[in-house]
């Protein structure tokens, strides 16, 4: 039976009352994230927003163990705690490193890169929103051509993101895929499937900010589905270098019905300076990547 | 009295309820269901729940009625937008209540 | 050493190990659980006989060969957090690569051990030894022992395990990369069953466990917080403080650790340092690790010239020992330090601290300072014997203060 929003779990991990901004999709995200690990988790968190909704010491407002690592160290403090519980004799367990696209992208992707490299038994998950969200708004290696940041301000930036998750099946690991927090459904069943595999599994979620990217925070949802229906995103998965479309653009695909992207930057006062040249520059590369996507799916 | 009595040697935090306070209180709008329209109430039996799927804060319940946690509720709105039946309304807190109070 | 270690020679006696190898055996016998290590000169033959014992199946532990220094004591930080008994090793720019996690081991009271293999730090690029490297961390909270010889190495590695997992700290054992690293001597290696008898299984203070769910290291705010019972915890300096507190304290365990083990190996370390001819010694010579050695030989020439000279060899650098200082140098009027490192801008790192715990003493020698041996310039005894007759004549001559250290070296 497929899940939906009757039959899935109702257990919450993720206890109200949290630190994250009204609207937050990591929040969303990471509440649905818990649910289909159900507990039997333990979670490896570098500097980030998820460090804010974990909370303050002495509390927490999340019920699963965590542990807190140093920026550039979430997949080598992951490998840790596998090869602890290994070293141990105690299974079971997933162990969960979640990290933002800072700390994927840029600064923590020695360590990622070389836990895939070595198929240490974990799950990674970037949330990605694009930027350094928690310092304020810095651009990343994840924020897109013509958006404007704390250290973009005026000009917006001047190249686009690069493709983590391309680079993380370019290690050849048994499992990666996209998903997005305007699409729990299909993230809750991607990491219940990413649990049941053993080797480093990568699971890229789009999380819209709505303080970073400069839009009503009611519309989270909103600008998450636009980021799919244009092809911003795509919805997929690789398992043992088997592709697959999910989900949204799954249907999208067969329909043949991806709206312009003009549509889902113009919600966005990031992009407020972007110029023509850009849009038609990112365009390209969606169309790019949407065309190598549907060649490479099998369930089409 | 000192802080030795909480025995931690590291930062040891414990899970709870309001890690932030009764964020509640950050909310400058407020949901409000219009019952008749929730398609489980209307329906009588378990159905969408989307309000419940997709709010960030776990504040809603999955029962009928549906229930918000008025306390922790951030009033982001996002039930409202996802409401396929247009139950859920957002009022500002001043129009709802204009004393300030709930 | 690529592919099949070097054929440890094995006498009736005991054997014949260079540094890394002892170190290898005492990592071994310690029954360390998760190793990670990146390697770097002069470090690696631990590493690399680490992982042969792993892959022969001699050593039962998780061994993970990890892309930087900084993964390896993350590896090794999580594996503790959740009840493994964990260790790494590594040199200068790797320790210096390491420092932020030195810092969060530290304060998440993780009874990690750590060798490292004294080596100067860059630039210029040099491989072979001095104490920079540690000395640039003695601010992260970490237990810091030094040896002297390879004996010193394999039971300071044994002892460090037992004295970390009794006062949550992580202990550093230190060696001279090459004098002692890649110098073979004979050494006594433990029985397994007689460690077994000194080390008991390590028993974490916190652990991750699902069915418990607690979380480690989240934001701390200035001020104590109550938890949600109402039980007032501690802010970020309550924290601060009790990392003090437990090196301050660990004095006594590092002294009784060090008396168990000399009543089971008959080896004592109740010392936080090696004296040598103290009781009489108006003149005192200052050295840590290798050159503690060497310092004895200095002393034997200046006892044969008719000074009384004794030495006081730095076993435990933090804590650092001041009240023991302070009884040990009561005699002296005149102190030399040799520092294989220095505080650009003001001095051997050894000195500050012997000036700072005879601050406001009844000790009143004069201390100096020569700056010796970085990179691997070779120290000779004589040129410990100079220093120390040099500096006997200028204090006669009256001078008394001297704002800089001086250096043996050519310039």
């Amino acid at each position: 039976m497929k899940t939906n929003a009757v039959n899935m779990t109702e257990k919450e991990y993720l206890l109200p009352g949290n630190r994250t901004c009204p609207g937050c999709a990591l929040s969303l995200a990471y509440r649905h994230i818990l649910k289909a690990l159900e507990g039997r988790v333990i979670v490896t968190v570098p500097a980030s927003c998820l460090t804010v909704l974990h909370g303050m010491y002495p509390v927490t407002s999340v019920n699963v163990p965590c542990v807190n690592t140093p920026f550039p160290s979430t997949a080598a403090s992951a490998t840790g705690l596998v090869a602890g519980l290994k070293a141990l004799g105690k299974e079971g367990v997933t162990v969960l490193a979640i990290a933002g696209d800072g700390g994927t992208h840029d600064i923590g992707i020695q360590a990622l890169s070389a836990a895939a490299e070595r198929q240490n038994d974990f799950l990674y998950i970037c949330y990605d929103n694009e930027g350094y969200m928690n310092t304020g708004n810095q651009r990343s290696g994840s924020t897109p051509l013509g958006a404007i940041s704390g250290t973009t301000p005026i000009l917006g930036k001047q190249q686009n993101q690069k493709d983590i998750t391309a680079i993380m099946e370019a290690h050849g690991i048994p499992y990666v895929a996209t998903a997005n927090a305007s699409y729990p459904l299909d993230l809750y069943e991607k990491v219940r499937k990413a649990k049941t595999i053993r080797g480093t599994r990568f699971i890229h979620v789009f999380t819209p900010c709505s303080p970073g990217w400069a839009f009503p925070f009611s519309n989270t949802i909103k600008i998450g589905k636009l980021a799919v229906e244009t092809g911003w995103v795509i919805l997929y998965e690789v398992e043992d270098g088997i592709f697959r479309l999910t989900s949204a653009s799954e249907s999208i695909a067969k329909r043949d019905n991806l709206r312009p992207l003009r549509e889902y930057l113009m919600e966005q006062g990031r992009f407020k300076n972007i110029t023509e040249e850009q849009i038609n520059e990112l365009q390209g590369w969606v169309n790019t990547r949407w065309k190598r996507c549907l060649d490479r799916a099998v369930n089409l | 009295m000192g802080t030795r009595d909480c025995q931690h040697i590291c930062g040891e935090s414990s899970p709870a309820v309001g890690e932030a306070g009764k964020t509640g209180e950050w909310r400058d709008s407020f949901p409000v269901i219009d019952q008749e329209k929730c398609l489980p109430v209307r329906q009588n039996k378990p159905s969408c729940f989307l309000c419940w799927l997709y709010c960030p804060d776990a504040v809603i319940s999955r029962t009928i009625p549906i229930k918000i946690n008025m306390e922790y509720c951030k009033g982001c709105g996002i039930c409202a937008q996802v409401c396929p039946a247009h139950a859920i309304t957002m009022v500002h807190e001043e129009e709802f209540c204009p004393n300030g109070t709930d | 050493m690529i592919f099949v270690s070097k054929k440890i020679a094995k006498k009736a006696s005991g054997w014949i190990l260079d540094g890394n190898h002892a170190a290898a055996q005492g990592i071994k016998l310690s029954r360390v659980q998760v190793i990670a290590a990146y390697p770097i000169t002069p470090q690696s033959p631990v590493t690399e006989t680490l992982s042969e014992f792993v892959e022969r199946g001699e050593l039962d532990a998780e061994y993970i060969a990890v892309e930087s220094e900084h993964s390896a004591l993350a590896v090794c930080t999580s594996a503790s957090i959740v009840g493994a008994r964990t260790f790494t090793a590594t040199s200068a720019h790797g320790l210096a690569y390491m420092h932020e996690m030195l810092h969060w081991a530290a304060g998440s009271r993780l009874p990690v051990v750590l060798v490292c293999v004294n080596r100067a730090m860059g630039a210029p690029w040099n491989v072979l030894n001095d104490q920079q490297d540690s000395i640039s961390q003695r601010d992260t909270g970490w237990i810091q022992i030094y040896t002297r010889n390879n004996q010193e190495i394999i039971d300071s590695i044994i002892q460090a395990y037992k004295i970390a997992e009794s006062v949550y700290v992580p202990v550093m054992v230190c060696y001279d990369g090459y004098v002692l690293s890649h110098t073979e001597m004979p050494v006594d290696v433990p029985a397994q069953k007689d460690v077994d008898r000194f080390l008991p299984p390590y028993r974490p203070h916190t652990i991750l466990d699902p069915a418990n769910p607690k979380n480690y290291n989240l934001v701390t705010l200035a001020n104590p917080r109550v938890n949600a019972e109402g039980v007032l915890c501690h802010g970020y300096m309550e924290l601060r403080y009790l990392l003090q507190e437990a090196l301050q304290n660990s004095r006594e365990t590092i002294i009784r650790v060090g008396q168990e083990f000399g009543e089971l190996f008959g080896r004592s370390y109740a010392n936080m340092f090696w004296e040598n001819r103290l009781d009489d010694a108006d003149v005192v010579i200052v050295a840590m690790g290798s050159l503690a050695m060497e310092a004895i030989v200095a002393a034997d020439m200046l006892r044969e010239a008719g000074h009384k000279v004794g030495v006081l060899g730095l076993r435990v650098f933090r804590p650092f020992p001041k009240a023991d200082v302070i009884k040990a140098l009561k005699k002296s009027r005149l102190v030399v330090v040799f520092d294989k490192n220095i505080s650009y801008g003001l001095e051997g790192a050894t000195c500050s601290e012997i000036k700072s715990a005879l601050y406001g003493s009844s000790v009143s020698a004069v201390v100096r300072n020569f700056i010796v041996g970085l990179g691997g310039r070779d120290v000779k005894a004589r040129e410990l014997v100079d220093a120390v007759n040099k500096s006997l004549l200028s204090v006669k001559e009256g001078d008394l203060n001297k704002e800089y250290p001086e250096w043996i070296c050519d310039i």
